[in-house]
């Protein structure tokens, strides 16, 4: 898929759609959206570009191989599910929140971190999953 | 919300947190050796804490989140799921070991150790998991990591394998899916203790048989009883040996276990699904036998007993009395045990002899007497010679049996357990006491007898604990008794169950 | 539109299990991929459907009023699509490695695992 209009919208898409998937993954909790959506909005932000541009490019401008987001992920999640236990001795993936919500942000609390770590983990593993597909293509 | 709940996140968790670990260290295979070992001790160590903690004070449940059962997640454990997973984190520990031993540099490489962490924690989760559809998440963790073990390699035989047990696998799922959903339309509610009291009052008891109907298809195929059964001596004998070993031991256990869950706590109003039960019992023990009779690649024939021995306690399952639930409890954890030690040993004679057919094998006994000794804990054990381990379960479930006039059943098992004397008799023969001949020498292949000698204990060291933890429930079979006595007035008696679930 | 659901639930099973029976692999996976759609939408009817009621609170109230779609049903299906999605794209790799390996697409040529060694 060669096509000029494609290459160069792809080139503002991609900023773009990242945007679109923090804020799906922002406005989550209470709303429809949340980390699993927002991962996969970004996931095909990338391929997008890796359809326009190539793999390769897109492998570059990735710089590491997007299996590393899914143990990162893994960890932020457990983590944040942990936190209740270790912090009240609630029980796991209890939500604890901090106090007054922050301007765009909404309520910081043990949720929106699990979702943050969702997110990295969706688009971990649908990135190398859609990348070894068409490596093996 | 009490607090002693709270400790029933740990051996999940902990497996959890494992996993994650070994993938970080995902090019650090030396160090992924030592932290599944070391990890796998810990973990064992936490799941005999959760299994006094359990024994002592009754079952345990804690929801997570704090969202209240039965609109919650629900971790249960009572004894039956503590014991199960205190086995399965002794399985877990004895393949570590084995693993970090025998398993190629090039498959460790592609993430062998945390797949099969996530493995185990599937299987625990499945063990703990307090409703219905948590139970078929765990099942897809568990058939997931399954599938990339049985694949990871890449051999010939292993895809071919893998083709036949992905296919069957994802239709018990569907089927098991189904079920899922009829049993949510009829209820409206996921949660078994919930579902537990639910049951009683359903109009449409047409539709609820065949939910448990498919349950105990999809299941079923997962536990590989007669006719579904086909897809395990396919593929077993594929992947290395340290994983035929957790498949053999667990993979087809919870599926059992699945089944006795649901069948003790929800379906149990409908006889014809016990009859029925029953008929399956006896065709799976008869066809799992006669199929180990005929085969020449002990890993098959071994292949052939998981199936053989699931008749057992699908048969105590199908009496479906206290005495008979007890034995296929006991049933269960001596061939967890047992099971998987006898893959172990295959693993272990191929590196001796590079060959898994019973022709050509021979004089192992000669060459190695101390080694055979070892060996022949487990086969013999397999068979129940009386202070052995398969011994006890399998009198309860006859004396069961005779108690409640399946005279059948009984004959049917019986029949399996003579058909194992013989075949493991004639394993022994083949195997160990017949002239052999050393194997042509390939060089680079890894033999046992070049291994040097720190390998070579951590090869032997896992089948010699599997062994001793045989020889433990056979001679001090009335602890296991005593254990199993209680967790079958457990089952026998959801009252408890929903009691600590539905406050 | 609860038949013409349930009709159409019928039709992926029976398609799905018709594809599973062909020979190739490829269909083999094509069937499996119906199946299990046909499994999400039977979940997806037997949350009973109602329609423009999403299950979110409005502002400023605490409980839902009147009839609602049944949350538990799509949030159960939102995971069996996951898992299937998981499933099927190890699937497509798994059969194209297997005929890269074994060098045929029919099933009854996949039989080395039943050879005696």
């Amino acid at each position: 898929m060669n096509t000029i209009i494609l290459r160069t919208a792809s080139n503002y898409l991609l900023p773009l759609l990242l945007l679109f998937s923090v804020f799906i993954l922002l406005r989550g909790h209470y709303l429809p959206g949340g980390g699993f959506v927002g991962g996969l909005v970004a996931a095909i932000a990338f391929v997008l570009h890796a359809f326009a541009n190539g793999l390769d490019n897109t492998r570059t401008l990735l710089r590491i191989h997007p299996g590393y987001f899914m143990p990162l992920g893994l960890a932020l999640s457990f983590l944040s599910g942990l936190a209740p236990i270790l912090r009240t001795g609630r029980p796991f993936m209890s939500g604890l929140w901090f106090d007054g919500p922050l301007p765009a942000i909404g309520l910081i609390g043990s949720p929106l971190f699990f979702d943050i770590g969702v997110y990295f983990v969706v688009i971990g593993a649908s990135l190398t999953i859609i990348f070894t597909i068409t490596e093996n293509a | 919300m009490t607090t002693t709940g709270q400790f029933l996140f740990a051996p999940l968790l902990f497996q959890f947190f494992l996993a994650v670990l070994l993938l970080f260290l995902w090019r650090r295979t030396d160090l992924q050796r030592w932290a599944s070992i070391f990890g796998n001790l810990t973990g064992l160590g936490l799941a005999s804490v959760l299994f006094l903690r359990v024994w002592r004070g009754g079952a345990l449940s804690v929801q997570a989140g704090g969202w209240e059962a039965p609109f919650g997640i629900t971790l249960v454990a009572d004894m039956f799921s503590a014991t199960l997973v205190l086995l399965t984190s002794a399985i877990g520990l004895a393949v570590a070991i084995y693993s970090a031993a025998s398993v190629q540099e090039l498959r460790l490489r592609l993430g062998y150790f945390p797949i099969l962490q996530f493995l185990l924690m599937g299987l625990a989760g499945a063990f703990l998991a307090g409703d219905i559809f948590n139970l078929y998440v765990w099942f897809e963790i568990i058939i997931i990591s399954s599938f990339v073990l049985i694949t990871i390699g890449g051999e010939r035989l292993q895809l071919e394998g893998a083709v036949k047990y992905f296919t069957i696998n994802i239709l018990a799922s569907v089927i098991f899916l189904t079920a899922i959903a009829i049993l949510y339309g009829l209820t409206g509610t996921l949660n078994l203790a919930d579902l537990a009291v639910k049951a009683k009052d359903i109009d449409n008891q047409a539709l609820f048989s065949v939910s448990a109907l498919m349950f105990f298809a999809g299941f079923g195929i997962k536990s590989a009883v007669f006719p579904l059964y086909f897809w395990l001596p396919a593929s077993y004998h594929a992947p290395p040996a340290a994983v035929s070993a957790v498949f053999a031991g667990l993979l087809t256990k919870v599926g059992v276990y699945a089944l006795i869950r649901i069948f003790s706590l929800v379906f149990t109003a409908d006889p014809f699904i016990y009859e029925f039960m029953g008929w399956i019992a006896i065709l799976t023990l008869f066809t799992g036998g006669v199929g180990a009779l005929v085969q020449n690649n002990i890993r098959r024939v071994f292949s052939f007993f998981i199936v053989c021995h699931i008749g057992f306690m699908i048969a105590g399952l199908a009496i479906f009395s206290r005495p008979a639930l007890a034995g296929a409890v006991f049933y269960m954890a001596h061939d967890i045990v047992v099971k998987a030690n006898l893959f172990l040993l295959a693993g272990l004679i191929f590196k001796i002899r590079h060959t898994n057919s019973m022709k050509k094998l021979g004089g192992l006994y000669a060459e190695y007497p101390r080694l055979s000794l070892l060996l022949a804990v487990p086969l013999f054990s397999l068979v129940g010679i009386p202070p052995l381990s398969g011994f006890w379960p399998k009198v309860s479930l006859v004396l069961a049996g005779l108690e409640g006039r399946h005279f059948l059943l009984v004959g049917a098992m019986l029949l399996a357990s003579f058909l194992t004397l013989i075949i493991i008799a004639r394993l022994w023969a083949e195997v160990f006491w017949k002239n052999g001949q050393a194997p042509e020498i390939k060089p680079n292949a890894g033999y046992f007898p070049d291994m040097e000698p720190k390998r070579r204990a951590l090869l032997v060291a896992p089948i010699a604990m599997l062994a001793l933890a045989s020889l433990y429930i056979g001679f001090a079979a009335e602890h296991l008794q005593l254990l199993s006595e209680r967790i079958a007035s457990e089952l026998s008696d959801p009252a408890s169950y929903i009691r600590a679930v539905l406050p | 539109m609860e038949i013409l659901l349930a009709i159409m639930v019928g039709l992926l099973y029976a398609a799905g299990l018709f594809m599973i029976l062909r020979r190739s692999l490829v269909k083999l996976i094509i069937g499996l991929v119906l199946l299990g759609n046909g499994a999400n939408l039977l979940i997806f009817l037997l949350g009973r459907l109602v329609k423009g009621r999403p299950p979110i609170i409005p502002e400023g109230s605490k409980a839902l009023a009147g009839a609602f779609a049944d949350p538990v049903p799509q949030a159960l299906i939102l995971t069996a699509i996951v898992i299937s999605f998981g499933l099927q794209s190890f699937a497509i790799i798994l059969i194209k490695q297997a005929y890269k390996v074994v060098g045929t697409d029919d099933l009854d040529e996949i039989n080395a695992t039943d050879e005696d060694a």
